[in-house]
C-alpha cells in the first residue's frame, strides 16, 4: 500500500512534526509499506494529485496540520487519511469552541472566559477583566485558544501579571483562554478507535511546569503509564475522556488531556493530533497496552481505511 | 547488484527512553534543549528573513583564491595535509596567529599558543581544564549565547554581571567577588567578551578594561578574554585587549579565524599561561587529538598571500553598511519605547523592549510574519533578558535587513497597543502612549536619560551604574 506521510508545515511544532512523521515513515517502512514523505509546502497538493496514495498518514502538529486545513485538502482530493475529520481538528484545535462543547455536554472542564484580541483593542474588554478575580480566582492560566503545545501558556499569580500574559498568548493567537487554574494530577488518555488506552500521568521533576520544553525533552518529566489509580478514579478519568473524545466528534485516534483534582476529572484540551515522537504520550499508551508502535501506526491506518470506506 | 538496504535507526520504546534515561550523566540534565531551538527550526525555512544567527558573510570571499590555495596545498603538501598534527597545532599557524593577534597590539609567546577547533573548542578545553561541579564562574550579563551551554555542561555555578554601554559593571564585579568571599569561595574564572560583544554589541571602556585588569591582578583571577570580533572595527577608536593591559599574566586569551577569514575551516585558538596550556593541551587530546591539519594547511597558504587585512577590511566594510541599514531601520520601525546599542564593529545589535513584552512569545508572532531573533533570555542563565532580542546585521545584505527589521518593529508596536489597551482601555482607541513606570523598569535608560536612545559612541539600552 501506499502511504504518504504528511510532516512538518509552518506550524510553531514544525520540528516535533518532523519527528512524529519520521517515526512513522520508519514504522510504515517495516510493515511492507510503499512510504511516501511529504513535506507539507506549496507543492503538497501537486504531489498528492501527482502520486495518488492509498491513504495519506497526517502527521502534522499545530495551525495547519491539527486544524483541519490539511484535511480539508486532503477530503477535496479523495484520499483517505488518518486521525480525526475537519470538523473534529476545527473543534479540538480551538478551545474556547472545545470547551463550550464540552460544557453544553455536561462535562467537566475549567471555567474560563475566552477573548479576542479584538475586544481588547476595540471594545475595551479590558473593564471586564477585574472580575477575573471574583469569576476565576488566582493564579490563573492564559493560553492562546489554538496551539497544541504549551508555547504561550502563562501563569497569572495575580491582576497585575494579566495584560503581559495576555500580550503574550496573544502573539500566538487572535483569540485567548483565561482559564481557572485546577490543583491535581495531570493525566493523559488516549483513545484509539474511540477505545480508551492506559492512562499516562506525567510527573515532574521537582520545580518544574510542565512547559513546552518539559514535553519533549527526555528526563524533564517522567512518565507513568499506566498510572497508579484507584478504579473509581480510573473509571472516571477514562470515561471523562472518552466522552470528550465523542463529544468533540473525534475519530481514528486524538488524545485527552485532563486535571484529576480533588473532585474529578477536568477536561483541559483534546489534541486532535497528539505527537508521535519518542517522547509522545500516545506511543507510551499504546505499549502499555501491549501494542508496538508499528502495531499502533497499522491500526490507525486500518481505521482511516475503514472510515472512508463507510 | 543490489544497493545495500538503507540503515534505519532502530524503533525506539519508550521502555528504552527509561533505560537510557538512567544512564544519562548528571550534567545532561543541565544540558538544556530548548522551545527556543524548536522554535528556531522555523527560522530556517528559506522565505524567513532571519536576523537570527551569527553567520559572518562568506560570499564575498573570492572563490579563484580559495581554489588556488587549495590545489597549491593538493600539488604540494598532500600526505601531509592530510596526515594527523601536532595537538598544539602547526607551528606556521601559530605565527599567523601572532600576526593576527598582532595587528590588536599584542605580542604572545608562540609556546603559550594552542590551535583549536573554533574558538568554542577553546571555551570548552578551558571549563574542561578549570572547572569541577559546582565551582563558580562570572560571566557577563547578557554573555555569549554558546558559552552558557558550556559552563552548564561542566556544571558551573554561573554568576552573570550586569553590562552597561561600558561593558561589564566592574564594581558589581567586586561586591560579586566579595559576596563569594564571604562563602569562602573563589570564581574560576571571568570570561568577558570586552570587545563589541555577542550579543549585547557593547565594548568595555578602557577605564574598566584598567581596573579589570588590576583586580585581577591583585585577586589573582583569572580572566578569560574571548575576542572573534576585535579586527571588525567600524567606527571609534580601538581598545587594547585585556590581554595586551595585562601581558598574559592573568589573561587567558581566546581567538578565532572564524570571523576575519571563515567559520567554515573551524579554527580557533587560546594563548594561556604554561601549566594552563599544558592541561589544556591533555584536555585537547583526550577531545580530539589535534585540529584538522588540511585547514591549518590553507590559512597558512591563506596568510602567506599577504591579504589577510584587506579582506578583514573588506567584510568590516560591508558589515558597516549593513550596521547603518539595520540602525536607520530600527529608528524608523521601532516603537519609542524601544532601545538599542550601537555597535562599533561586530555583528550584533542588542535590543531592549518594554518589560511586558516576551521576546520568545515575540519570536512566535514575527515567524507568521517571516522574520526571526534570537530571544535575549538565551544570553542568561537565569530569568533576565525576557524583555530583550539579539540582532545580527553581517549575515542579510541591506535590503533584506530594513525589511526584517520593518517586520519586527510592526509586532512590537502591535503588542505595545495592545499593552496600552489593557492597561488603559479608555484610551484603547488611540494607541496608548508607554506608561512612566514602563520606561523606569529595569534595564532601560531613565526617560529623559541621556536623550533616551542615542548616546555617541556605544549607545546605553542599560541603565547606568550611579557614580561611574
Amino acid at each position: 500500500m501506499k502511504v504518504a506521510v504528511l510532516k512538518g508545515g509552518r506550524s510553531l511544532e514544525r520540528s516535533v512534526s518532523l519527528r512524529s512523521g519520521a517515526r512513522v515513515e520508519d514504522a510504515l517502512e517495516r510493515l511492507g509499506h510503499e512510504v511516501l514523505p511529504l513535506e507539507a509546502d506549496g507543492a503538497l497538493v501537486r504531489r498528492l494529485a501527482e502520486e495518488r496514495p492509498d491513504v495519506a498518514f497526517v502527521a502534522m502538529h499545530g495551525l495547519g496540520g491539527e486544524d483541519g486545513t490539511a484535511q480539508e485538502l486532503l477530503e477535496i482530493l479523495g484520499v483517505p487519511f488518518t486521525g480525526p475529520s475537519v470538523a473534529a481538528c476545527v473543534r479540538c484545535i480551538d478551545k474556547s469552541l472545545s470547551k463550550h462543547d464540552l460544557r453544553a455536554a455536561g462535562i467537566p472542564t475549567p471555567d474560563w472566559f475566552a477573548f479576542n484580541e479584538t475586544a481588547f483593542r476595540e471594545l475595551g474588554a479590558a473593564d471586564a477583566l477585574g472580575g477575573l478575580e471574583e469569576r476565576l480566582g488566582f493564579p490563573l492560566v492564559v493560553k492562546p485558544s489554538r496551539g497544541g503545545s504549551a508555547l504561550g501558556v502563562k501563569f497569572a499569580k495575580s491582576q497585575s501579571d494579566v495584560p503581559a500574559a495576555l500580550v503574550s498568548a496573544f502573539s500566538y493567537d487572535d483569540r485567548v483562554v483565561l482559564e481557572r487554574f485546577v490543583d491535581g494530577r495531570e493525566l493523559a488518555v488516549s483513545v484509539l478507535g474511540g477505545e480508551p488506552l492506559p492512562i499516562v500521568e506525567a510527573i515532574l521533576r521537582a520545580g518544574d511546569s510542565y512547559d513546552f520544553e518539559a514535553r519533549y525533552e527526555i528526563g524533564r518529566t517522567s512518565f507513568i503509564c499506566p498510572a497508579q489509580l484507584g478504579d473509581a478514579e480510573a473509571t472516571a478519568v477514562t470515561e471523562a475522556a472518552v466522552a470528550a473524545y465523542d463529544t468533540l466528534g473525534c475519530s481514528g485516534f486524538s488524545r485527552v488531556d485532563l486535571i484529576l483534582a480533588d473532585d474529578g476529572p477536568q477536561i483541559l484540551e483534546v489534541n486532535a493530533i497528539p505527537g508521535l515522537t519518542d517522547t509522545s504520550l500516545l506511543p507510551q499508551a499504546a505499549e502499555a497496552a501491549g501494542m508496538s508502535f508499528e502495531r499502533l501506526v497499522e491500526r490507525i491506518v486500518d481505521l482511516a481505511l475503514m472510515a472512508a470506506a463507510r | 547488484m543490489a544497493d545495500p538496504p538503507h540503515r534505519r535507526r532502530a524503533h525506539v520504546r519508550s521502555s528504552d527512553l527509561e533505560r537510557y534515561a538512567g544512564l544519562f550523566a548528571q550534567r545532561t540534565q543541565v544540558m538544556r534543549s530548548s522551545a527556543m531551538r524548536d522554535l528556531m527550526a522555523v527560522t530556517a525555512r528559506p522565505d524567513v528573513i532571519s536576523l537570527a544567527g551569527g553567520l559572518p558573510d562568506t560570499s564575498t570571499f573570492p572563490p579563484q583564491t580559495f581554489a588556488a590555495q587549495m590545489t597549491r596545498i593538493a600539488q604540494e603538501s598532500a600526505a601531509e595535509a592530510l596526515q594527523y598534527g601536532p595537538t598544539e597545532g602547526f607551528r606556521e599557524t601559530v605565527d599567523c596567529i601572532v600576526e593576527v593577534m598582532g595587528a590588536e597590539g599584542m605580542l604572545p609567546d608562540p609556546e603559550d599558543v594552542i590551535v583549536t577547533t573554533g574558538g568554542q573548542q577553546a571555551i570548552d578545553l578551558l571549563c574542561k581544564t578549570l572547572i569541577d561541579p559546582g565551582d563558580a564562574v562570572i560571566c557577563e550579563a547578557p554573555t555569549y549565547p554558546g558559552a552558557i551551554p558550556v559552563f552548564c555542561s561542566y556544571q558551573a555555578d554561573t554568576i552573570q554581571i550586569e553590562c552597561d554601554g561600558d561593558g561589564m559593571r566592574i564594581e558589581e564585579l567586586e561586591a560579586a567577588l566579595e559576596r563569594l568571599d564571604g562563602e569562602g569561595r573563589r570564581p574560576k574564572f571571568v570570561y568577558s567578551v570586552p570587545t563589541f560583544q555577542n550579543p549585547a554589541g557593547v565594548t568595555m571602556s578602557l577605564e574598566r578594561r584598567r581596573r579589570l585588569v588590576e583586580l585581577a591582578r591583585s585577586r589573582e583571577l583569572i580572566l578569560v578574554e574571548d575576542n572573534p570580533y576585535g579586527l571588525l572595527r567600524f567606527g571609534g577608536e580601538s581598545m587594547p585587549p585585556l590581554y595586551q593591559l595585562d601581558g598574559g599574566d592573568f589573561v587567558i586569551y581566546i581567538g578565532t579565524f572564524s570571523k576575519i577569514l571563515s567559520p567554515g575551516i573551524r579554527l580557533g585558538w587560546a594563548v594561556a599561561p604554561p601549566p594552563v596550556m599544558e592541561k589544556v593541551v591533555l584536555g585537547k587530546q583526550a577531545s580530539d587529538l589535534c585540529t584538522s591539519t588540511l585547514t591549518q594547511y590553507f590559512v597558512r597558504e591563506y596568510f602567506a598571500a599577504g591579504r589577510w587585512r584587506e579582506y578583514v577590511s573588506s567584510v568590516s566594510e560591508i558589515y558597516r553598511e549593513r550596521r547603518d541599514a539595520m540602525l536607520e531601520a530600527l529608528e524608523q520601525h521601532f516603537p519609542p519605547q524601544a532601545t538599542w546599542t550601537e555597535p562599533q564593529g561586530g555583528l550584533f545589535v542588542w535590543a531592549t523592549l518594554p518589560e511586558y513584552i516576551d521576546t520568545g512569545d515575540l519570536l512566535a508572532k514575527a515567524l507568521r510574519k517571516d522574520v526571526a531573533f534570537v530571544p535575549g533570555q538565551s544570553a542568561y542563565v537565569d530569568d533576565r533578558g525576557r524583555n530583550s532580542m539579539r540582532l545580527n546585521f553581517s549575515a542579510g545584505g541591506e535590503d533584506e535587513i530594513r525589511e526584517g527589521i520593518r517586520r519586527i518593529g510592526r509586532v512590537i508596536a502591535e503588542q505595545v497597543e495592545l499593552y496600552g489597551a489593557l492597561t488603559n482601555p479608555a484610551a484603547s482607541s488611540a494607541p496608548a502612549p508607554a506608561k512612566e513606570s514602563d520606561m523606569d523598569s529595569p534595564g532601560l535608560p531613565r526617560p529623559g536619560a541621556a536623550g533616551s536612545k542615542r548616546v555617541g559612541g556605544d549607545v546605553l539600552p542599560f541603565r547606568k551604574a550611579e557614580g561611574e
